[in-house]
């Protein structure tokens, strides 16, 4: 059973207008048909992300996260039900290039530069040699990666190869962000610096962003919704308003905030309503 | 790696070495034993022959070259053409793997008789046949399987970018397909080289390396026909380099394997 989802999205923590929705997902079921019959990865799931809002899906592995993540960003399409992004259809809004993606593999061209790889989608739109190298020197250095524009992937280490996926998802300066297990595969130490710079990111672009994670605390350290799934069939659990302040006011010390603590729990919570409990999930 | 020059010095130094006592047990065996030239020839007898017939040499390599080049560059253009094809068009995908695989179980020079029937006996054209068709078999089912080969993540990506047939192609397919096309032309080089030559035992012009080594043979000249033999080894080696050269221009970005 899903829970329905709450009328009005909690406003947007940065200057976007309120009333702007950046994804829209209406009744949307998807079923996958294979030989060993049918799987329904989602079902009748609602979700609505409002411009610059911060929304975390969290549930077991085989909940149909990443089948909704793809369902948003057009990679796949519903069996049944609709996706808007900015009010246009998911097809017409990856057409307009109106979001980014990462996901938890960086997927970059390992023969291509850092640089050109984060050049690549504004290479493929027209972006001039001029315009494009102006934009990788201010992701750069927004990543942290000044000084490796050169190099090519295989010269990284895991946590800036992700880092340079993140500077490319934001290359267009998307409205909206969507973000697959991006620090899944890191350590601990990198994943807790990156999460941080994410925030930071997210408070200068006031982008929305559609973030997956398995991770509790993660989830509720960067958003200010978490969407708890549950599988078999994938189903919308239980929508978390989280509240822990505008992005740009969250420092590594709310960590150890009490009402972090409290939210993990509630989170945490909200996972183990759901059979078979914590199965697949990261509780720490 | 083998930045240090201690390190270097010893992955040229220990082949070279290696070389080196294998030549000169060569000689004592031949020598000690006293073998006659047919069951094998001495080292230095070979490097006399050589030596001597230097220009002969060069010349029978010069044209068993002209066909292995020529063989491989028809074989490498037909291939690349006919794998893009082949990727784009299942029809002609699946109707050409039965003949591909075929044709790589096959040794291709055992066509080369039926090939000097059909062109004449008098020109090259059997020979640069045989090699195309040998450097073909590699180049084709390396190139195809490279085009073939593009990561799920990135294959998403150009959807995301909204990208065109040809942009997705050049951006990921071409370069994704590189390594895959080097290891086939680099069994197929020296396929080319391996391939025209050996077709020259089966009739042709009276010029190239394996006309001379039958030749040389006949006459009982075994220390020349291990010269031209020798003259061979450089040929193969020279072509092999070459690729390798090549490959290393066309993969100067992409990461080691
Ligand atoms: N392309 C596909 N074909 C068939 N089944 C799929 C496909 N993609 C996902 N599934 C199934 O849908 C369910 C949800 O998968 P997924 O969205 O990847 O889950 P999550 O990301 O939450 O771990 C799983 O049972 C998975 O096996
Ligand atoms: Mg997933």
């Amino acid at each position: 059973m899903s829970t329905p989802n709450e009328s009005t999205p909690v406003p947007a923590p940065t200057s976007t207008s309120g009333a702007a929705i950046a994804v829209e997902v209406t009744g949307v079921g998807r079923v996958f048909g294979g030989r060993s019959g049918a799987v329904t990865a989602l079902d009748n799931v609602d979700l609505t992300v409002a411009a610059g809002e911060f929304v975390s899906l969290i549930g077991p592995s085989g909940c149909g996260k990443s089948t909704l993540m793809r369902l948003i960003a057009d990679l796949d399409q519903p069996t049944s039900g609709t996706v808007t992004v900015f009010g246009k259809p998911a097809s017409v809004a990856r057409e307009n290039h109106d979001y980014g993606i990462a996901f938890q593999q960086a997927g970059l061209l390992p023969w291509r530069t850092v640089q050109a790889n984060i050049e690549l989608p504004l290479e493929l739109h027209g972006t001039g040699r001029a315009g494009r190298a102006e934009r990788a020197r201010e992701l750069l250095a927004l990543v942290g990666l000044s000084d490796f524009g050169g190099h090519l992937p295989s010269q990284l280490s895991g946590g800036m190869q992700q880092r340079v996926a993140i500077a490319r998802s934001l290359a267009e300066s998307p409205s909206l962000l969507l973000m697959d297990e991006p620090f899944g595969a890191l350590d601990e130490m990198t994943r807790e610096r990156l999460q941080t710079e994410l925030l930071r990111i997210r408070a200068e672009t006031g982008a929305a962003v559609v973030f997956v994670t398995h991770s509790i605390p993660e989830a509720v350290y960067l958003s200010d919704r978490v969407v708890v799934m549950s599988p078999r069939p994938g189903r919308v659990q239980q929508i978390l308003t989280i509240g822990l302040g505008a992005a740009g006011d969250r420092g590594e010390g709310i960590r150890e905030d009490v009402q972090f603590f409290d939210q993990v729990g509630a989170v945490r919570e909200a996972l183990h309503g759901i059979a078979p409990a914590g199965r697949g999930m990261d509780l720490r | 790696m083998t930045a240090t020059w201690s390190g270097r010095l010893r992955l040229i130094l220990a082949p070279v070495l290696l070389g080196v006592v294998l030549i000169a047990f060569w000689q004592w065996m031949v020598v000690h034993f006293d073998l006659a030239p047919y069951v094998v020839p001495s080292p230095s007898a070979i490097w006399a022959q050589f030596t001597e017939n230097l220009s002969r040499i060069a010349t029978a390599s010069g044209a068993t070259a002209t066909n292995a080049w020529w063989g491989l560059v028809i074989g490498v253009v037909l291939a690349v053409g006919w794998a893009a094809l082949a990727s784009s068009l299942r029809v002609i995908r699946e109707a050409s793997a039965p003949v591909v695989t075929a044709a790589s179980v096959i040794p291709i020079v055992a066509l080369a008789p039926v090939l000097y029937a059909m062109f004449g006996q008098s020109v090259q054209t059997a020979r640069v046949m045989v090699a195309a068709l040998a450097v073909f078999v590699p180049v084709y089912i390396n190139t195809l399987r490279g085009l073939q080969t593009v990561a799920p993540i990135h294959r998403d990506l150009m959807r995301v970018y909204a990208a065109s047939g040809w942009q997705a192609t050049r951006t990921v397919t071409l370069p994704g397909a590189l390594p895959f096309f080097f290891t086939g032309l680099g069994i197929a080089s020296s396929l080319s080289v391996i391939s025209a030559l050996v077709a020259e035992y089966f009739g042709g012009p009276v010029d190239g390396l394996g006309h001379a080594i039958t030749s040389a043979v006949s006459s009982s000249r075994y220390a020349l026909a291990w010269a031209y033999v020798l003259g061979a080894v450089v040929t193969g080696v020279v072509f092999y380099a070459a690729t390798i050269i090549v490959e290393r221009i066309g993969l100067r970005n992409h990461p080691e394997a």
